[in-house]
């Protein structure tokens, strides 16, 4: 396995106390980021260093960076930390095993942007992480790395922790800020963008947990090195998740463009019960379902994953072995977005409700005629018709898995069973 | 009955206040305070919570039934939440709720007469990796089987 930066220590003892991180150079790079990089020229080391967003989205950090407003102020930054998209749950080690990373990732960010105040929006069920990371900030205000003054400096920093409360929707950008400002979760109609306009009205960048967690490395050790590894468009290392019927599910933290395969098989011990792959989400639930002939061929970075039509998103590999009966998954998932859809828009609201009630009657062996045709119909007007992109995550599902699988929906209409018999 | 914060609970109050530019956003936080305290959100809660934000109770509880993991008054002394995505779901979870179904002897949203569990289907805890996974309370319990469980419930008093 090449060597891990992200997730090195994440397996030791005591990796989520301060001793320990100061004694792997912890809070170096902070330190340096403060005393010897002029904003801007910080904003330009990471944007040199090709980090893309590790939350799903795969967009440039530094150019994110380079577009909030200077002259208006207070602005916010916002971690994301609400890691809620099925198949991914890459955050949590992060956060629960080596927050110090995380934080010092957040200062960094906040000299680049020259940010005062930033908050951590963890998903509600992660009390554990809530705590540790709240332990971790109060041993870095202690240390005078958060606060006034921090590193002797002229900056001040406070960093918040927000606990979420089991919504799906809140990790969407503009539902999450929603949701620290005090109200049910509803993303905003975009423009203005977060960086304009984003928590309580002010200018606000939000990045995920992973992506705050390279900077440390990419200051340590330069932009050259991140880019050393992965692809040239899709430098860096990657945390991918591996989950679902493998020998070994977990977290796996490899060059971007690893092939697919070689995940599972050397990495995830292989399919489970020495059956065949059948098919893989490759990026957490949303992202369209591929065949084991196309996951064959695919290496694991943002170019090669939408050119196979598909969407390496937040690194969420979910991987289905020959047994499963695909209107039974896509009913899974659509039961998720149906439950998790927040209301706000009609064709999301009705349409996760109506492909719930369609694939509801098809698995239980009531389909009709027409009800291929007729869930593909609704995404139709579902996507790209909402103030989010909810109603696109649960539509990539239903476009690719009858797509990919057609036969087995058809099978299930007519003969009112599955095609799966194990 | 009208509720009130004891004084630790109301230092916490003070605290969160200042770490926010406007009294509105401090309603998730003091929602939790309250299920801290009370050990679940009823009506009364709710009302305490809108006096010390300063919105109407009706905002509180509209908030309130948007998000789903705030512990509802009435819960059992353990709420078990059984994650049921496609991850989970690939590894087993559908075994381990009708476990809990017919042990228990309730479904979904229900509580046991002794007011010992709550049961709760859930979409994705996000512990996809170490599947299927229960949250009890604030814990996860991770990589479950049946027998696993049954371990689990039997120290739970």
């Amino acid at each position: 396995m090449p060597e891990k930066t992200l997730l090195k220590h994440t397996d030791t003892p005591n990796s989520e106390t301060m001793d320990f991180y100061l004694s792997q150079k912890g809070y170096e790079a902070s330190r340096k980021a403060l005393t010897s990089y002029e904003p801007a020229k910080l904003i330009d080391e990471v944007k040199g260093s090709g980090l893309r967003g590790r939350g799903g989205a795969g967009f440039s950090t530094g150019m994110k960076w380079s577009f909030v407003p200077k002259d208006i102020f207070p602005k916010y930054l916002v971690c994301n930390a609400d890691e809620s998209e099925p198949g991914t749950f890459k955050d949590r080690a992060l956060i629960e095993r080596y927050p110090h990373s995380v934080i010092e990732g957040i200062i960094i960010a906040c000299w680049a942007v020259q940010i005062n105040s930033a908050f951590i929006y963890i998903r509600g069920e992660f009390t554990l992480g809530a705590k540790k990371l709240q332990k971790a900030i109060d041993e870095a205000y202690q240390k005078g790395f958060l606060g006034k003054n921090i590193f002797g400096s002229k900056f001040n920093l406070d960093i918040t922790v927000h606990r979420g409360a089991g919504a799906y929707i809140c990790g969407e950008e503009t539902g999450l800020l929603t949701s620290i400002e005090g109200y049910r979760g509803y993303p905003k109609i975009k423009p203005p963008f977060p960086a304009i306009q984003g928590l309580f009205a002010k200018p606000t960048v939000i990045n995920n947990v992973e992506t705050l967690a390279n900077l440390p490395y990419i200051l340590n050790n330069g932009a050259q090195w991140f880019k050393s590894m992965g692809t040239e468009k899709s430098p860096g290392p990657k945390i991918f998740c591996v989950s679902g019927h493998v020998n070994k599910p977990g977290l796996y933290e490899l060059p971007l463009g690893t092939p697919c395969m070689e995940i599972i098989n050397n990495y995830g011990g292989g399919v489970w019960k020495n059956r065949k792959l059948k098919a893989v989400i490759p990026g957490g639930s949303s992202a369209p379902v591929l065949t084991a002939a196309q996951a064959e061929k695919l290496n694991m970075d943002y170019e090669a994953v939408a050119a196979a039509g598909s969407m390496l998103g937040s690194g969420g590999l979910i991987v289905m072995d020959e047994t499963v009966c695909m209107v039974n998954a896509l009913y899974n998932l659509i039961r998720f977005y149906h439950h998790e859809s927040c209301g706000q828009c009609t064709p999301c609201r009705y349409g996760t409700g109506w492909l719930d009630k369609i694939l509801h009657r098809m698995e239980h062996g009531n389909g009709k005629q027409g009800d291929i045709e007729l869930m593909l119909n609704i995404c139709d007007n579902m996507r790209g018709k909402t103030i989010c992109v909810l109603a696109d995550a649960a539509a990539m599902p239903v476009q690719s898995f009858i797509k990919n699988f057609r036969d087995e929906f058809e099978y299930h209409i007519k003969e009112h069973k599955c095609t799966v018999t194990i | 009955m009208p509720k009130t914060f004891n004084a630790k609970t109301m230092e916490k109050f003070q605290a969160l206040s200042q770490r926010y530019p406007t009294k509105d956003a401090l309603l998730l936080p003091v929602l939790r305070l309250a299920e801290e305290e009370f050990n679940g959100i009823d009506d009364d809660a709710m009302e305490l919570v809108a006096g010390l934000v300063g919105v109407p109770p009706a905002k509180v509880m509209s908030v309130f039934t948007f998000y789903t993991h705030y512990r509802r008054a009435g819960s059992g002394k353990y709420l078990l939440q059984v994650c049921s995505t496609l991850p989970c779901a690939l590894r087993g979870s559908q075994e381990i709720f009708e476990h809990l179904k017919k042990k228990l002897g309730i479904d979904s949203e229900e509580t046991t007469k002794d007011g010992k569990f709550t049961l709760k289907k859930v979409e994705c805890l996000g512990s996809c990796g170490t599947s299927p996974v229960v949250q009890i309370n604030e814990d996860y319990y991770e990589n479950l089987t049946t027998e696993k469980l049954d371990e689990i419930l039997n120290k739970l008093q």
